[in-house]
């Protein structure tokens, strides 16, 4: 293959948003957390659940999971762009870390679905 | 009368037809009170040892060939002040470009990032008359853009541009991308929103500002930047 440089793949704006977007549900939620928390100040086991089992929290929970992990898709993406140079290793390491992410989302999906 | 006295300087030594590597040289250079700036040093360590190579032209901070990496930082050497430097001054060329020799580096890939962007205005309209007119409000806009010197301080202190300078446009070529963007009498504002939009060539820049923390201009890359994006966001939000 020719050894040239090839730029201009047409996207990068709406991940850009999106790592914006995602930014914001997280510190919400943080803060709305941390709210929650103060108010209710859960002391045992029963009591955290209770908080979590809540549907409106469940929602929030999966939400801001899914923002953590798609903001994180974009960056760990983008240290890959960085520093790895060969085009193979670097599919290949952007494969593995969409794996590892996506199973996270099942992951979390089944905490939140026993609760 | 003057008082003369002595500056002591650590500099990156290179001559690629007779060093085998790079290496640091201990040298030191009388100065009076009339030399201000670190060029006037540089051109006293020059008639001392005139194998020392660094690029200079018009001292006076508006051709940008004197940059350099002065005490880890870049910056014109006609434009630093000796006494704001602690000594011994450590003067290395600027990162993340090929060396040509001493304190001279290759620009190539600088000046080609800088060309892709296209910069100079395009109009197809017929030339008027005199001049392609503005209002003094569209005019204002170019302000903090038009001044860039293409002294490669900013890029070179960039680590995206480190990493990808064949791929990511730098901050000196943004802010020259962005004056063109804003610019009223351009007509080609589509295709080089096009021609930046991709994962490489822009949004590389991760806002870190090493950019706006070196311009020995005081311009603010990191805001033109943050402008493009915007500007694409709005044609396509």
């Amino acid at each position: 293959m020719l050894n040239r440089i090839v730029v201009g793949a047409h996207y990068g704006l709406k991940d850009w948003i999106i790592q914006r977007c995602t930014a914001i549900v997280m510190a919400l939620y943080t803060l709305v957390l941390l709210a929650i928390l103060c108010v209710a100040q859960p002391g045992s086991f029963e009591a955290w659940r209770a908080i979590f089992g809540h549907g409106l929290m469940k929602f929030a929970t999966f939400l801001f999971f899914i923002s953590l992990f798609y903001h994180a898709w974009i960056g760990i993406r983008d240290i890959w762009m960085d520093y790895v140079t060969c085009t193979r290793m670097r599919l290949a390491l952007m494969l593995v870390t969409l794996a590892v992410l996506v199973g996270y989302t099942g992951w979390v999906s089944l905490i939140l679905g026993r609760l | 009368m003057t008082t003369p006295r002595t500056l002591q300087f650590r500099i990156y030594r290179y001559d690629p037809d007779k060093d085998a590597a790079p290496y640091m040289q201990d040298i030191s250079v009388e100065i009076d009170d009339h030399d201000h700036k670190l060029l006037d040093a540089l051109v006293k360590l020059k008639a001392k040892d005139d194998s020392i190579a660094f690029r200079r032209s018009c001292r006076e901070g508006i051709c940008g060939s004197d940059a350099m990496n002065i005490n880890g930082r870049n910056g014109l050497a006609c434009l630093t002040d000796i006494s704001d430097l602690k000594t011994p001054i450590t003067l290395r060329p600027l990162p993340g470009l090929p060396v040509i020799r001493d304190l001279i580096v290759d620009m190539t890939q600088f000046f080609k990032q800088y060309h892709s962007i296209k910069p100079y205005l395009v109009n197809n309209d017929p030339p008027p008359e005199r001049e392609r007119l503005q209002s003094p409000e569209d005019r204002e806009e170019l302000n903090g853009l038009y001044e860039c010197i293409l002294c490669a301080c900013c890029s070179t202190s960039c680590p995206s541009f480190w990493w990808n300078p064949d791929k990511f446009v730098g901050p000196a070529g943004l802010l020259n991308a962005y004056r063109f963007i804003a610019d009223t009498r351009d007509q080609a504002t589509s295709e080089r929103l096009d021609n930046l939009e991709d994962p490489y060539r822009l949004f590389r820049c991760h806002t870190i500002m090493n950019c706006v923390d070196v311009c020995p201009k005081g311009l603010n890359p990191t805001l033109a930047i943050g402008k493009i994006k915007e500007m694409m966001t709005r044609r396509f939000v």
